[in-house]
């Protein structure tokens, strides 16, 4: 930009730098506390940011493993975290699947074809996006406790109830996945139909190995829904050794069983893996999310 | 191309979900679920018919999502409307079946017992039953396991005890023993009362043809009273288990004449839509001042300021809303040490209902700015760049910009985000189910309820916490709320669209 540059506009720089950096030292705070706090030896507050001490007793609870302490006294994982690592595991990637194999077919009639009741379809599935789940609580808890009536192995405490539960994200993963399959030309397609090939043929052999990358991300961002979902979890989950990581690690913090260190170890732990994978989807979702929201 | 294998897969899927639909729908039919089986049933035959006729191609494509959403959102939404005029709660749980069941199955002895001794032969045993005045009555031999009526006679001949089982078998046969019912010659019935004795006992009650109930004990009716889900005495006394039954709109009548539920239902509702309003307001106001100036060309690491800035919203929640916890703990909280250390105060963050909602609202603003921040990057960047050299030849100053070039342009893309926001924030359970669990409660009302309990966590506490599980209560609530978030999605349609025509 040609802009004649004031004198001020050196000073502002520096302002702006030094802003950033204070709200950043601020924001990161907590975090640093609590690779502190899972270094220190103990349950309880107090000490430097730095640990005079370190200790890895946190950690190998953490790890599922028992170590003697000072007194010699074997102290125990106080909860199976990794099992819970494990459940979390097991019914966000049931959960990923199945919405993504219902989705994909749905996006792709919507983004290639004509028919009636489309474009109702399509607004009824943004509007219904809106409802979070927390509101159907009691109905969730309820079907699933009836359903376990009749088929026990969809009932209450099942992971296979829980990933199902999850599934009500298809709405926004439908809408995403038809974003990516619109910026798709569809020229490639139509020369395969042109060569014979039935509007599923194209569907499979040329639009799905093009929209790979939009598959895999919604595959992700299911994925990381189904890890650190709350309120569903602790309302169809009850069994210590069925809980998720995500309403398993509330158990860690009452005042009568301070777990304070233990609960910093496991939150390393699950937590960064996590962070990490959001950071690397993040891009996608923000930007389906704006373009959705400016284009259509 | 090959008619590959994905067709012969999908065919095959298609017709194990065939089967598996039409298994489901005998099963529910077994379980007397006839509604639902008819239900399914229908779905299924809806289903079979968009992919057999030519004219729903399309919408073979669109079934399994359209299903999905039919299924797992809409049905809960429903069923919540549904239980919503209901009185399902822990003290009307059963079904009308099954509460009429518990009752007829409820028996009662007169406190006369017989001794119990059992013989076995070949596979059956033979019931001998000895009263204290030395009186003896046999059966003959019968094949335990399931329901029985067993006759027994006066005996005379004595049988020799030591053939009878020893305790450890009787204990074995317990379950086989307790659906034995054994008939005296006097027509009075027995039935077991501990390991090894049997009392006279007959049902508390029985059914009369009209269909009501009569105590046996008094011969008094009682009968079903389906406006409160109660079987009731003549007097009006109300007899455990209640059942479920249709009450019409009373769940949303005593939320808004009760006071005891009103008053509660105001002051949540009003503190839900100011954290809302306010959370939407502090995230956009500091997600788009960091946005600006992230924007901005001058300024160098750029690209390490947003990864850090982004990062409060890539950790996982249900760990960083905990981590506060802890921090902000009253007496253990590293924040209270350090405030302690510093100025000598140990601020109350859980028990003073001020400090405990400026706590939520600061930790939620740590965790939604960084969306907001990279809403609003993303739409800057679309700002042409001509309007800010025309500014900054007009002689405009960064404020000027601000407020008249970047605010009005954003305003109108990020109007549907922002409305988002206030309904996701509407009912962020998760943030205090897991940062206060409404704390500090308020000490002034019968129903339990906290200064910062959003709508949402007011009834997941009615529902599943607090004493009294009350399911219809909790659901006409969260009705009401979803009729607040389909206003604000509508709104939010008719702005998407607006949005829409003018780009």
């Amino acid at each position: 930009m040609a802009i004649v540059l004031k004198k001020s506009h050196r000073w502002r720089v520096l302002l702006a730098h030094a802003g950033l950096l204070a709200f950043i030292a601020l924001t990161v705070f907590p975090f640093l506390m609590i690779l502190s706090i899972s270094l220190r030896p103990g349950n309880f507050a107090g000490g430097h940011l730095i640990p005079s001490h370190i200790s890895f007793e946190h950690w190998k609870l953490a790890l599922g493993i028992s170590y003697l302490d000072a007194d010699g006294q074997l102290v125990k994982p106080p909860f199976p975290v990794l099992l819970w690592i494990w459940n979390s595991l097991k019914v966000a990637f049931i959960s990923a699947s199945v919405s993504l194999v219902l989705s994909i077919t749905a996006a792709y009639a919507f983004a290639r074809m004509r028919f009636r009741g489309r474009d109702t379809m399509l607004k009824s599935l943004l509007l219904l996006q809106m409802f979070p789940s927390v509101l159907a609580l009691v109905a969730i808890y309820a079907l699933f406790d009836r359903i376990g009536d009749v088929v026990p192995w969809l009932g209450l405490n099942s992971h296979w109830s829980l990933a199902l539960a999850y599934t009500g994200g298809v709405a926004q993963h439908i809408w995403l996945i038809k974003g990516y399959y619109d910026s798709v030309p569809r020229e490639l397609e139509e020369a395969a139909a042109v060569d014979g090939a039935t509007p599923f043929q194209a569907f499979v052999h040329v639009l799905l190995p093009m929209a790979l990358p939009i598959l895999v991300v919604v595959f992700v961002l299911a994925f990381l829904g189904g890890m650190i979902e709350y309120p569903v979890a602790s309302v169809l989950m009850h069994n210590e050794e069925n809980l998720t990581l995500a309403i398993g690690s509330r158990l860690f913090l009452f005042n009568q069983r301070y777990l304070w260190g233990d609960f910093a170890a496991t939150a390393i732990l699950a937590g960064l893996p996590l962070t990490l994978l959001f950071l690397v989807t993040q891009r996608w979702l923000v930007s389906g999310l704006t373009s959705g929201a400016v284009k259509g | 191309m090959k008619p590959s294998i994905v067709r012969a897969a999908l065919a095959a899927m298609g017709m194990l979900a065939l089967l598996a639909a039409l298994a489901l729908v005998v099963l529910l039919y077994g379980a007397h679920q006839r509604a639902a089986a008819a239900g399914l049933l229908a779905l299924t035959g809806a289903a079979v018919w968009i992919y057999v006729s030519p004219r729903c191609y399309a919408w073979r494509y669109v079934l399994p999502g359209a299903l999905a959403a039919l299924v797992f959102i809409v049905m809960p939404m429903l069923y919540t409307l549904g239980i919503s005029f209901t009185n399902y709660s822990s003290d009307n749980l059963l079904s009308f079946e099954r509460a009429t069941a518990v009752l007829l199955g409820r028996s009662e002895s007169s406190g006369e017992g017989l001794d119990l001794k059992l013989f076995e032969a070949q596979g059956r045993h033979r019931f001998l039953f000895s009263t204290e005045d030395g009186q003896r009555f046999v059966s003959g031999p019968v094949a335990l396991g399931a329901a029985l009526r067993v006759p027994l006679k006066a005996a005379d001949a004595a049988d020799a005890d030591d053939a009878a089982l020893p305790l450890k078998q009787l204990i074995a046969l317990q379950p086989a023993l307790r659906q034995v019912v054994a008939v005296l010659p006097d027509g009075r019935e027995l039935r077991v009362s501990s390991l090894r004795r049997f009392a006279v006992s007959r049902p508390a009650f029985v059914r009369e043809a009209d269909g009501s109930l009569r105590d046996t004990q008094d011969g008094t009716r009682v009968t079903a009273d389906f406006s409160t889900g109660h079987w009731r005495r003549a007097d009006g006394t109300p007899l455990q288990p209640g059942f479920r039954t249709e009450v019409g709109w009373q769940n949303y009548v005593r939320i808004f004449s009760d006071h005891r539920f009103l008053e509660p239902f105001v002051r949540v509702f009003s503190w839900t839509v100011a954290f809302a309003g306010l959370n939407t307001l502090f995230t956009f106001g500091l997600g788009i001042v960091l946005a600006v100036a992230l924007n901005w060309d001058a300024l160098r690491g750029r690209n390490f300021y947003r990864v850090m800035l982004f990062l409060p919203y890539a950790v996982p929640a249900f760990i960083s809303i905990p981590v506060f916890r802890g921090l902000f703990n009253e007496n253990l909280g590293e924040i209270n040490l350090i405030l302690d250390q510093l100025f000598g105060v140990r601020p109350g963050w859980f028990s003073d209902a001020t400090l405990a909602r400026g706590m939520v609202l600061l930790v939620n603003t740590w965790l939604g700015y960084p969306y907001m921040m990279i809403l609003s990057m993303g739409l800057i960047k679309a700002i042409p760049g001509e309007l800010y050299e025309a500014s900054a030849l007009a002689g405009a100053g960064p404020l000027t910009n601000f407020f008249r070039i970047t605010l009005p342009l954003i305003a109108r893309p990020i109007a549907p985000l922002l409305i988002a926001s206030f309904a996701t924030n509407f009912n962020n359970l998760t943030l205090i189910a897991l940062l206060t669990g409404g704390a500090p409660d308020y000490l002034d009302t019968e129903v339990p309820v906290g200064a910062t309990d959003l709508l949402a966590s007011y009834t997941y506490r009615i529902a599943f916490q607090d004493s009294g599980q009350n399911y219809a209560l909790a659901c006409a609530i969260s009705s009401i709320v979803f009729l607040i978030v389909a206003t604000l999605a509508v709104v939010n349609l008719k702005l998407f669209k607006v949005g829409r025509d003018s780009a």
